[in-house]
C-alpha cells in the first residue's frame, strides 16, 4: 500500500520477473545480447539513483521481496515469465524458483506461466499438467520467441488457437501478450497487433492483456481496444517515461484514457527492468501538464484503478474495502467508442477511416 | 565518424546520399538518428574509390526486416553516386549482423539474405509505414493550422486544402509524404484523406484526426525511445543526432470540446 496526502492506494504490480542471465546460464551470444538490451532499457530510463550494477542485474533473487514489498509499496505482484530457451540453458525466467516464491507467499505473489504453441500436442499436455500443479489464472506469451528455425508465431496460428481453447477449458482466463521483433515471414510488421484483435473477438471469455500497451504500435493497440472489451493495456515499459519524458508519458496515458477509459489499464513496473518504488511515487504525483489541454486530468480514482484495482478485479485478488473507489460513474472517463456497441456495427462505422 | 570539415568530396556526397535513407518505422533519416557509425573513402589496389559504411542500431534486437531495409537502401543510395567504385555497407552489433552483412556483400537481396523467413519482398512493409508517416504528417500540419486559427475546430478539417496550410516544414513534409504515396499534391487537394487519397467524410473527420494523432504520438515516441537507447548503447552517439521536435506542443482547447458520437 502507498499513502500520500491522506489517500491510500492498493498497489498491484502486474508484470514482474525473476530471471537468471548470469554467464553460466547463457546458451549463446543471443542470451548476452538480450540481457544487454534489457540493461540498456534499465540504464536509459531509470533515474540515476535507481540504477543497478550490471552484475546485480544479471540475477537478483536475494532482493526481489524487499524491492517489491518492503521498499516498493506493492501489495501483490504477478510473475510474467519469458522462457527464451534458445538463449538460456535453464531458461531466462526462473520457473521453479518463481513458482516456489508464489507458493510461499500466495497473498503477495501470483505465478503466471508461459507456453509455446509450437510444441504442439506435447506442449499442450504439458500445459494441462502445469495448469493443475500451478493453479494457473494466466499465461504470458512472447510471440517473438525463437525455437529451432522458427523466430516467432501468431496468436491466430492453428496451434495457438488450440492452446487458447485449452486455456478456456482450464480456467486460464488471462492471456498476457508481448509482441517482439521477429515473426515469420519477415515481410510484415512483427509488432502488428491484428492477431490479438482476431482472437479477442473469437474468445470473448478470455482477457487479453497487451503488454507495454502495444508499444511501439500504440495507435493500433488503441484502435483494437476501443472495439474489444476484453483487451487490456499493461503499462510495462511505458511507466518509466514518467521520469525521462513526462510529456510523452502524458500522451501515452492520455491516448489510452481517451480510447479505452481508465478501467482496463494496469500498472506494471516490469521489475527488474525497473523497480516499483519510484514508479509508484512518481505516478501518484503525476499530472497531465496543464498546457496539454487535449487530455483529461488524472483523478485520484483513476490513479487508484490503474495502480491496482483494475488488475485485482481481473485476478480476483481481494482488496480491503477502504482502498476501493466509490462507484462514481460520472467520474469515469468514457472511452471514445463505447464497448457496449455491437462490435460489427462499431467497425462498420469506422470503415474507410484507416 | 569523420568530422564534417575533414570529409572528402566523395564522403560528403555519400553522407548526403545516406540522408535520403529513412528509418521507415521512425520516419526519419538514418543520418539524423545517429545510425551512421562510420563512413570512409578508400582507394582500392586498382585505384577505384570505394566506400565503407558502418551502421548501428539502438539494440541488438531491433527488427531484422527494418535493419535490412536501411542497410540495403544505404547500399543502393551509395552505389548510385557518380565516380564510386565498390560499396561496402556493414551492420554492427545486431543479432542478425552476420546474416545481413553476408547478404549485403553478396548482393543477395532480401530473399537471398533471409531464405525461408522471406516470403516475397518488403514493399508491403514499406508501404504500411509510408502510410503511417503520411497520416502523422497530416496530423502535424492540421494541428499546427488549428493552433494558428482559433476559429477552426477539429470537425472543420475536412474542408482544409493544401493551400490552406501554413507554409513551412510541416506542410513540406506532408507534401513529400503524399508524393511518396502517389497522392495529389496540388493546392486544391484536401488534406484529410485516407491512405488512398479518399477524402474523409465530415461526420467522422474529428475521429480521424484523433486517430491520426495517436499514430503521430506512436511514431514520435518510438523515435525518442530509440534515440535514447542508441546514446545509452553508444555513449556520445547523441552528438550525431539532429534535434527532433518533442511533438508535444500544446493544442487548443477546442480540440477537446467534442467527443466523437
Amino acid at each position: 500500500m502507498y499513502s500520500k496526502d491522506g489517500t491510500d492506494y492498493f498497489i498491484l504490480d502486474a508484470h514482474i520477473a525473476l530471471w537468471d542471465a548470469r554467464p553460466e546460464n547463457l546458451r549463446n551470444v543471443h542470451g548476452k545480447q538480450f540481457i544487454d538490451c534489457f540493461y540498456d532499457y534499465h540504464r536509459n530510463l531509470s533515474p540515476e539513483s535507481e540504477q543497478w550494477s550490471y552484475d546485480q542485474y544479471l540475477y537478483y533473487s536475494d532482493r526481489l521481496m524487499k524491492d517489491l514489498f518492503e521498499d516498493g509499496y506493492v501489495d501483490h505482484a504477478i510473475f510474467q515469465p519469458a522462457i527464451l530457451g534458445e538463449f538460456y540453458k535453464n531458461g531466462f525466467g526462473q520457473t521453479e524458483e518463481a513458482f516456489a516464491l508464489a507458493q510461499a507467499h500466495p497473498d503477495k505473489l501470483t505465478y503466471n506461466h508461459a507456453f509455446d504453441p509450437r510444441f504442439e500436442a506435447k506442449g499442450l499436455e504439458q500445459l494441462r499438467r502445469d495448469a493443475e500443479r500451478m493453479d494457473l489464472k494466466g499465461v504470458k506469451l512472447y510471440t517473438a520467441e525463437w525455437q529451432g528455425d522458427s523466430r516467432g508465431y501468431k496468436l491466430t496460428d492453428p496451434w495457438s488457437r488450440r492452446y487458447l481453447e485449452a486455456c478456456l477449458e482450464l480456467g486460464i482466463k488471462n492471456i498476457h501478450v508481448h509482441k517482439g521483433p521477429t515473426i515469420r515471414p519477415l515481410d510484415r510488421d512483427a509488432f502488428d497487433v491484428a492477431d490479438i484483435d482476431a482472437v479477442a473477438s473469437d474468445y470473448t471469455d478470455l482477457n487479453f492483456v497487451v503488454e507495454h500497451c502495444g508499444l511501439p504500435r500504440l495507435e493500433d493497440f488503441c484502435w483494437i481496444a476501443t472495439q474489444e472489451p476484453n483487451v487490456y493495456a499493461g503499462l510495462a515499459v511505458a511507466m518509466p517515461f514518467i521520469h525521462t519524458r513526462p510529456r510523452y508519458f502524458a500522451q501515452i496515458i492520455g491516448e489510452l484514457m481517451y480510447w479505452m477509459g481508465d478501467t482496463r489499464i494496469f500498472f506494471s513496473s516490469d521489475y527488474a527492468i525497473w523497480t516499483p518504488k519510484w514508479l509508484v511515487e512518481r505516478f501518484v504525483d503525476f499530472q497531465v501538464p496543464e498546457d496539454m489541454t487535449d487530455y483529461a486530468q488524472l483523478t485520484t480514482d483513476t490513479k487508484k484503478r490503474i495502480l491496482g484495482l483494475n488488475a485485482a478485479a481481473l485476478y480476483d485478488i481481494p482488496v480491503p474495502e477502504h482502498l476501493q473507489v466509490a462507484p462514481e460513474p460520472a467520474a469515469v472517463p468514457e472511452p471514445a467508442v463505447s464497448v457496449a456497441e455491437p462490435r460489427a456495427e462499431g467497425k462498420a462505422e469506422m470503415a474507410g477511416m484507416a | 565518424m569523420t568530422a564534417l570539415e575533414e570529409r572528402t568530396r566523395l564522403e560528403q556526397g555519400a553522407w548526403d546520399a545516406l540522408g535520403t535513407v529513412m528509418d521507415p518505422e521512425l520516419d526519419e533519416a538514418i543520418t539524423s538518428l545517429g545510425f551512421v557509425r562510420g563512413l570512409r573513402e578508400q582507394v582500392d589496389d586498382d585505384g577505384a574509390r570505394s566506400l565503407l559504411v558502418h551502421l548501428r542500431l539502438p539494440t541488438s534486437f531491433c527488427s531484422p526486416n527494418f535493419a535490412y531495409l536501411m542497410c540495403s537502401d544505404s547500399k543502393d543510395a551509395l552505389a548510385a553516386l557518380p565516380g564510386v567504385g565498390r560499396v561496402q555497407v556493414e551492420l554492427d552489433d545486431h543479432h542478425d549482423s552476420d546474416l545481413i552483412n553476408r547478404g549485403l556483400a553478396a548482393d543477395a537481396g532480401y530473399k537471398g539474405t533471409f531464405g525461408d523467413e522471406a516470403e516475397s519482398d518488403l514493399e508491403e512493409l514499406r508501404l504500411t509505414f509510408r502510410r503511417k508517416a503520411h497520416t502523422a504528417a497530416a496530423e502535424r500540419a492540421l494541428t499546427q493550422l488549428l493552433r494558428a486559427r482559433s476559429e477552426l475546430g477539429e470537425h472543420d478539417v475536412h474542408a482544409v486544402r493544401l493551400r490552406d496550410l501554413l507554409t513551412g516544414d510541416a506542410r513540406d513534409a506532408l507534401v513529400r509524404r503524399r508524393a511518396a504515396l502517389g497522392l495529389r499534391v496540388d493546392d486544391e487537394a484536401p488534406v484529410a484523406v485516407d491512405d488512398h487519397g479518399t477524402p474523409v467524410a465530415p461526420s467522422v473527420v474529428g475521429m480521424w484526426l484523433r486517430r491520426a494523432r495517436s499514430t503521430r504520438i506512436s511514431i514520435d515516441g518510438n523515435a525518442h525511445f530509440c534515440r535514447g537507447l542508441l546514446a545509452t548503447r553508444y555513449p556520445g552517439a547523441e552528438r550525431d543526432q539532429a534535434p527532433r521536435d518533442e511533438g508535444t506542443a500544446p493544442v487548443p482547447v477546442q480540440l477537446l470540446t467534442r467527443r466523437p458520437a
